[in-house]
């Protein structure tokens, strides 16, 4: 079983949505896409166990040639890092659907399992690829389904949101794409064959000059899909124009993507770049923490409030891996895990709201705990969890990168923990407006609190945060081997300089017609 | 200390699980089980804890002195050589607060069981009272700065969940919010402390927030870094002990219900940071500069609350800023190194105003709620229990000899003035005669006078039920008697408390007798003016504080107006930070600058735009096809190179 372990993770959720679209009809469609998306939960739960704690490099490796002129090979793995985004990814997955066929999406139900499905294989693979070609596959497999369900399934601006949010993403994967061949055909050149493999390319040396341009185009690419403050403005648009499933996706299962992509890639294989970058990045993660919480500040809108808390939450996220500190580092692995969590539960807590409601302008909601406390609870749970209350999830990541942020630089610390109190105001100001105070409506005090499906939704994301935020060890200790071996390849000295006539430089003219 | 042992004590454990039971089952079963288990639920889970604290003080009192009882819950935060534990430690200071946290605790979770009698809440109210309780032990029994962490910020977040309680009122609402995020303003604080702590033991090899082990080995830190950290964790104690800048959200807190206020804004949580301040002495006697900070803000701050507290109508107004005054003296003694006599003033503190706070509310339920002295008075035929304890209480805060108020000021007074802070032991002497003054006002005009109740409330004027004026009782002999276990050296059997808490928090200088005489005496006499004075005005003379106000005016204006020390938050933070928020961000860089370039992109692939827009017609196969056709040409362009140069 554990010989392909990985690949029936990966692939079980296509076959999935070819059989839901296929051979399923309006009344069977949820149950079968339901299921089918338990099995790659169930089997990542299976990793979880076999997974060796102790060991720092890729686990389950399955390697075989694909396309071998290229040097394409089908070369997936799993370590510390991406170890917990893969049953997380495959459970968010399952509570979406769960929670969309309770009315969230009432049309097209087959079309949209189809590509929920499809974009778990997706997710699954951007974080189990070894191969940098099949890691690209991956990641474009990811856009085609979510930009369908925002532009399909969204609100009123659906479309504006969807080209947007397209438009951003494949500007970042062009760029990707050029750098990646780039890089590929500079290797060939140096190791004597075509090669994708990440482990292989480690090897190959680069002139700073070329280190420089394939990590901007690398780092572009991934900052985008962050997103790293400056380049959010798809993220609100995106987050909230999607319908309630979309949006649990995305800011649960998704964001995780660029923050994977640069602790996979763009760092490890430009290891000099990133160091000398790593200021710079660091600064936009405290522009981002401190710029989202702002903007989360002045938001109307329970949706665009949660996107720009996620501007801010995924700030610390860049500063914990730029910090380049043991600390830090764990500490932006487990919020991608913890904010992937309260993210999904927050967003999820508003479409409740929104089903019971019609509107999620804070300005004409109020008073919602009388009519509806189990929904009051889950949400302050959730907001709890994503400020960082100590005992739940959001603290454990939040102090490992704020204490790895310190020793790196005070400064930033420092800046970066008045996002902690901002976030307490943002938060706690829209759930006094909605929950607490005089009903809006006198109509509202007929609205129905939680029900069982509902619960049985949240319930799992809940009982999630408290454990991690008590009891995160059994995590810490199997993401901290891989993040060491990150460091010491993050902090490797600098590959021996290349002379001038190997640099190719007819290969870069070439490539620069590619738009 | 040095000859101190640790022992196992897994029971520790239990005090904390008790109180999380508690809450599990209100939360989840209390609705369901009724009123009448959820109070004995409730009320045994914090009367177990104090149990156990009992018993957990006779095993450490049968140790060495300097000794403590430890347990480890599971391993918490592990990464590299940093390895947190959520451990417990109890010893004699830890001891010391338990006693008080779930003593005083399970009295007022009796009293709640009658004055939440008609509140159709109560599981809620006594799921957050529970959950309170669990933060609070955890705050005074971990064993690391970031355990403790947890606790300090539960404890915040129970506060706001209880002045929030009765959250129909978005006022209440609000008031809860301010609560928290002016604390997490400290917090913020507090967390930057744990860092500059951390790497500085870290720089020198030592990886720990370990209390026991950071006191160990302190002499790592340079002096420079004590300071700052000192700072920052005094940050976070003005926050949570609402002290002097950040005390703006206790005097709000009060709309919360009446035992909240004496159990979580007067008698426990307010008094967090001075235990915090006490735990982390090793690290505060590394820096002068810092131990000045904190007397003279406790001095200032006790001053200054006192004189708002003159003129208040308000009854838990003036209660919360006697407790923002009474506070600013236990900084001022820790200031001054008498970290033994700050947690003594917690403790008496803990008795007299858990007191005053619960004598109040048996007044405001009689009253149907009324808050205002101004339509009180009189009252003390018809409430005869609640107007004699409340005496005792406000004898005691008073620190009239003989009562336990006296015995914890005088000690930090008398420490104040022997490390030389003359200045500071004047403006505490002055704050003794206000003390005087503002409480038997607050007193005189609530039971004596003629009576200015409203007359629709005079038929069902009574004194409250047993359960609620037997924990009355109860406190006023504690505030009576609850000095004497820290008497003057020397005197009887001395100072009990001061001796056990030795060990940890370390000793003072003293003077000699006939001078400390003169000291407490000096004080005494102040405050017995005050009382005087507060007779003269409100019984012997009811005209005259009329006159006074008058005369003085604008003075009296900013006393009943807090010094408009809000209006001065809202105008320097509140509103530059909302206009940053909305005005300068969202309407201005994010919506032209940065929408601007995406939008200006967007308008170049304008094609492509009309092009979505025109076969936007639901048809998903269209899409998905127009779409994978895009996908791979790029690809196939892409691979078409990497052959062509390859």
């Amino acid at each position: 079983m554990t010989a392909n372990l990985l690949t029936l993770i990966i692939f079980v959720p296509l076959v999935g949505a070819l059989a839901v679209a296929l051979f399923a009809d309006e009344r069977t469609v949820w149950p079968a896409a339901f299921i089918f998306s338990l099995l790659p939960l169930a089997l990542s739960i299976y990793l979880l166990v076999a997974f060796n704690p102790h060991d720092n490099g890729y686990q389950f490796v399955e390697r075989r040639p694909w396309i071998a002129d290229f040097g394409v090979s089908y070369h997936v793995g799993v370590d510390g890092i991406s170890l917990f985004l893969v049953p997380l990814a495959a459970l968010l997955v399952s509570l979406t659907l769960l929670y969309a066929s309770g009315g969230d999406i009432d049309r097209r139900p087959r079309e949209f399992c189809f590509f929920v499905l499809m974009l778990e294989t997706g997710l699954l693979g951007v974080l189990l690829a070894v191969d940098l070609f099949l890691f690209y596959v991956f990641w474009e497999l990811t856009l085609i389904p979510i930009y369908f369900i925002i532009g399909i399934w969204g609100s009123q601006r659906r479309v504006y949101a969807a080209f947007k949010f397209i438009l951003y993403t494949m500007l970042g994967s062009l760029l990707m794409l050029v750098a990646l061949i780039y890089l590929v055909l500079h290797a060939r050149g140096y190791l004597g064959a075509a090669t994708f493999d990440l482990t292989d390319l480690y090897r190959v040396p680069l002139s700073h000059a070329q280190a420089r341009w394939l990590f901007a185009a690398l780092a572009l690419g991934f900052a985008v899909k962050v997103p790293v403050w400056p380049l959010h403005s798809w993220l609100p648009d995106a987050y909230s124009e999607a319908p309630t499933a979309g949006s649990m996706l995305l800011g649960g299962a998704m964001f995780q993507m660029g923050v994977y992509g640069f602790l996979r890639f763009a760092i490890p294989l430009f290891p000099e770049v990133a160091r000398e970058a790593a200021p710079l990045f660091m600064a936009l993660g405290v522009v981002g923490i401190i710029y989202g919480a702002l903007l989360a500040l002045a938001q109307s809108d329970l949706k665009r409030l949660v996107a720009y808390a996620s501007v801010s939450h995924v700030g610390f996220v860049v500063l914990g891996v730029f910090a380049l500190d043991r600390f830090s580092v764990e500490g932006a692995v487990y919020q991608l895990i913890t904010h992937g969590l309260s993210t999904t539960a927050l967003f999820m807590a508003i479409g409740m709201i929104y089903l019971r409601r019609r509107t999620r302008a804070i300005g004409e909601l109020g008073g919602l705990w009388r009519p509806a406390p189990m929904l009051g609870a889950i949400l302050m749970v959730a907001m709890l969890s994503a400020v960082g209350l100590p005992g739940l999830d959001g603290f454990v990541g939040e102090f490992l990168v704020l204490l790895g942020a310190y020793f790196a630089s005070w400064q930033a610390a420092a800046l970066a923990v008045s996002g902690l109190i901002l976030g307490v105001l943002y938060m706690l100001w829209a759930y006094e407006r909605v929950m607490f105070g005089p009903l809006a409506k006198s109509a509202d005090r007929g609205i129905a609190d939680l029900a069982p499906r509902e619960v049985a939704v949240i319930f799992p994301l809940i009982a999630l945060m408290f454990f991690l935020g008590l009891y995160p060890r059994p995590l810490l200790r199997r993401i901290e081997p891989s993040v060491v071996a990150f460091l010491a390849r993050a902090q490797a000295a600098p590959a021996p300089a290349l002379s001038f006539d190997r640099a190719k430089p007819q290969e870069f003219a070439g490539l620069r017609v590619v738009p | 200390m040095v000859n101190g042992v640790v022992v196992e004590f897994p029971a520790l454990k239990l005090m904390l699980l008790l109180p999380a039971l508690g809450v599990v089952f209100n939360l989840f079963l209390g609705r369901r089980a009724g009123r009448a288990i959820v109070n004995v639920v409730s009320v045994a889970a914090v009367v177990g804890a104090f149990l156990l604290a009992l018993w957990a003080l006779g095993e450490l009192l049968a140790l060495p002195a300097g000794s403590a009882l430890k347990a480890t819950l599971w391993s918490w935060i592990y990464v590299g050589p940093l390895q947190i534990d959520l451990g417990l430690r109890f010893d004699a200071l830890a001891a010391v607060m338990t006693l008080v946290v779930s003593g005083v605790g399970s009295i007022i979770h009796l009293y709640s069981c009658g004055y939440m009698g008609e509140d159709p809440d109560y599981a809620r109210f006594f799921a957050y009272m529970n959950l309170f309780t669990l933060s609070m032990l955890v705050l005074v029994l971990g064993n690391n700065l970031l355990f403790m962490f947890i606790g300090w910020e539960g404890v915040g977040l129970c506060s706001y969940l209880l002045i929030a309680f009765w959250y129909d009122n978005a006022q209440f609402a609000y008031n809860g919010r301010k609560a928290f995020v002016v604390n997490r303003i400290g917090d913020a604080g507090f967390l930057l402390g744990i860092f500059a702590l951390a790497a500085a033991f870290a720089s020198r090899g030592l990886w720990t927030l370990d209390f026991a082990a950071m006191r160990e080995h302190i002499s790592l830190v340079s002096s420079a870094v004590a300071t700052m950290a000192g700072l920052l964790f005094f940050l976070g104690a003005t926050g949570k002990s609402a002290q002097i800048p950040l005390y703006v959200w206790l005097p709000d807190a009060m709309v919360g219900p009446t035992p909240v206020s004496a159990l979580i804004h007067a008698a426990t949580m307010v008094t967090a940071g001075v235990y915090m301040v006490a735990r982390l002495g090793f690290l505060y006697q590394l820096t002068p500069a810092t131990m000045e900070v904190v007397a003279a803000v406790g001095a200032i701050t006790a001053f200054f609350a006192a004189t708002v507290a003159l003129a208040q109508s308000d009854i838990k107004r003036v209660l919360a800023y006697s407790t923002i005054s009474q506070i600013g003296y236990m900084f001022l003694g820790a200031g001054a190194g008498a970290f033994g006599a700050a947690i003594f003033h917690i403790v008496t503190h803990a008795f007299f105003k858990a007191l005053l706070f619960l004598g109040a509310g048996s007044v405001m339920h009689a009253l149907g709620g009324e808050q205002d002295m101004s339509r009180m008075g009189g009252l003390r035929r018809k409430l005869p229990v609640t107007h004699a304890t409340m005496l005792v209480a406000t004898l005691a805060i008073t620190a009239v000899p003989g009562f336990s108020g006296f015995f914890s000021k005088d000690e930090i007074l008398e420490a104040a003035y022997v490390s030389g802070h003359y200045w500071l032991w004047g403006l505490g002497v002055i704050t003794a005669g206000l003390t005087g003054l503002y409480m038997f006002r607050l007193f005189f005009l609530t039971f004596y006078g003629r009576s200015r109740v409203e007359a629709a409330r005079l038929p069902r004027l009574h004194e409250s039920p047993a359960v609620m004026t037997i924990p009355l009782v109860i406190l006023a002999l504690l505030s009576l008697g609850g000095g004497w276990i820290g008497l003057p050296a020397g005197m009887l059997w001395g100072d009990r408390i001061g001796e056990f808490l030795r060990p940890v928090v370390g000793q003072v200088k003293s003077v000699p007798g006939l001078e400390a005489l003169a000291l407490s005496a000096v004080a005494s006499a102040a405050a017995l003016s005050g009382l005087v004075l507060a007779f003269v005005f409100y019984v012997a003379a009811p005209g005259l504080p009329e006159r006074a106000a008058a005369w003085s005016g604008a003075l009296y204006r900013a006393l009943r107006e807090k010094y408009y020390v809000d209006e001065l938050y809202d105008f320097l933070v509140t509103r530059p930070l909302f206009f940053l928020s909305d005005v300068a961000f969202d309407r201005v860089i994010d919506s032209y600058a940065i929408e601007g370039l995406v939008d200006g992109a967007a308008a170049a692939a304008r094609g492509g735009a009309a092009a979505i827009r025109r076969v936007e017609t639901g048809n998903v196969q269209h899409y998905a096809l127009t779409y994978l056709c895009g996908a791979l040409a790029v690809l196939a362009y892409c691979l078409y190179y990497s052959m062509r140069h390859g």
